[in-house]
């Protein structure tokens, strides 16, 4: 009975998207602000990649908001998870050598590309790579713990860096969240303003965001 | 073949968005709905990432001095999905925290089971 | 390249029929980062390379290690 009810209602979903993307061919020309954003953006921020430029410039407070998501997130799953009683020890085998030495050789170098990728492909996608560089941790070697504060601290002062930056632009410029740093020429490391700086922040922030994830569900209290 | 050029990348999205749907309505157990969930986050994701394709279209990076910048794709829906993904696995986190509390307390991951109890 | 996408997209909802039908969990959390896994390819053919790294690092590994955690402190089989 449930099945048929599902299967109905997802027929009617259809019908509705059907009717809906005859008017979106595949392949539409682009959106006018899509076409601004790509002329103007070079002159107004100074970077060479056009998404970056969008989500860290020119939609900004869309990204604030999304780093208050991940924070709310990961501090709610901390107090579900700590409030009940514990579930009791459960034996966990040693890992085995190969395990336990590949894991210690190969954890600072996972650090530092992500630190790099930080500057050079996006802050999002290095905080997931530093993130699972605390996994392998985790997973491998695991007398080596972490206390919780470091990861909340972390994020406190990233999400803190974060909005200081902003409001320096509001103390410099005209609005909250301005590119007040001057812009040179591009492929230098520093040419495109404010940019970088945020990115790494932000970066940062969601690395120990997943990190501490990852250690509230692993911990065994 | 003109079928497929154009509407692949529909059918691939509505495809996992209604696999998704379907896992959501039907299932009993609490970590397949979740896994439910996962599917769906990915099929809305790639749906937002095809609309703003462009027949034969670029990268928006400048990354030549002489790329033509008439042919790019549309940068701001994968500005939004960027954010979107992380958001993303941070629900999921959050759902598998609540699921692990609801089996602490009641023993059991099977909804009709749990609404049968009723304390 | 279009015979490649299409083809990439039945193995896709292949897995994700898998996903739904296993009744081992840990066989459908892998159906799932298999999904994840292969939207990453379709975002590169679709030139959001951005988005690509990111599905890649998140929806492949994150997620399956945070379901299988999770896993592993609840039941494995359904019901």
């Amino acid at each position: 009975m449930r099945r048929i009810i599902a299967i109905l209602l997802l027929i009617i979903v259809a019908m509705g998207i059907n009717l809906t993307l005859a008017k979106i061919p595949f392949g539409t020309p682009k959106t006018k602000v899509g076409t601004h954003y790509i002329k103007e953006g070079i002159k107004q921020t100074g970077s060479d990649n056009i998404v970056t430029a969008v989500v860290v410039d020119y939609r900004a407070f869309d990204t604030l908001g999304e780093v208050t998501v991940l924070f709310i997130a990961a501090i709610g799953l901390g107090a579900v998870l700590t409030a009940g009683a514990g579930v009791g020890n459960r034996k966990t085998q040693p890992a085995s050598m190969v395990l336990y030495t590949g894991c210690r050789l190969l954890f600072p170098l996972i650090l530092i590309f992500g630190t790099y990728t930080f500057f050079h492909g996006g802050g999002f996608q290095g905080g997931a790579i530093v993130a699972s560089g605390f996994l392998l941790i985790y997973l491998g070697c695991r007398e080596r713990r972490i206390s919780q504060r470091a990861f909340i601290l972390a994020a406190s002062l990233g999400g803190l860096a974060f909005v200081v930056i902003g409001l320096m632009g509001l103390v410099f410029g005209s609005y909250f969240l301005l590119n007040f740093l001057p812009k040179s020429a591009s492929n230098m490391l520093f040419s495109a303003g404010v940019i970088p700086i945020i990115y790494a922040v932000i970066g940062f922030k969601v690395g120990s965001e997943l990190a501490s994830i990852i250690d509230n569900l692993i911990e065994e209290s | 073949m003109s079928f497929l050029n154009n509407y692949i990348y529909y059918i691939g999205a509505f495809g996992l968005i209604f696999i998704g749907l379907y896992t959501i309505l039907v299932k009993h157990n609490l970590i397949k709905v979740i896994i439910g969930l996962a599917i769906l986050d990915t099929g809305v994701n790639l749906f937002l990432i095809s609309v703003g394709y462009i027949t034969k279209g670029t990268a928006p990076i400048f990354s030549r001095p002489g790329i033509d910048p008439e042919h790019m794709v549309d940068p701001v829906p994968q500005a939004l999905v960027l954010t979107a993904i992380v958001i993303g696995v941070a629900i999921l986190a959050l759902a598998l925290s609540l699921a692990i509390r609801l089996y602490q307390h009641y023993g059991t991951l099977n909804l009709r089971k749990i609404m049968e109890q009723k304390w | 390249m279009i015979l490649l996408a299409s083809f990439l997209v039945v193995v896709m909802l292949v897995g994700a029929v898998a996903a739904c039908i296993f009744r081992d969990l840990i066989s459908a959390v892998i159906a799932a980062a298999l999904v994840s896994l292969i939207a990453a390819i379709l975002f590169y053919f679709l030139q959001a390379p951005d988005v690509a790294m990111a599905e890649a690092a998140i929806g492949a590994a994150l997620t399956a290690a945070i379901f299988i955690i999770a896993i592993s402190r609840t039941k494995r089989h359904e019901q």
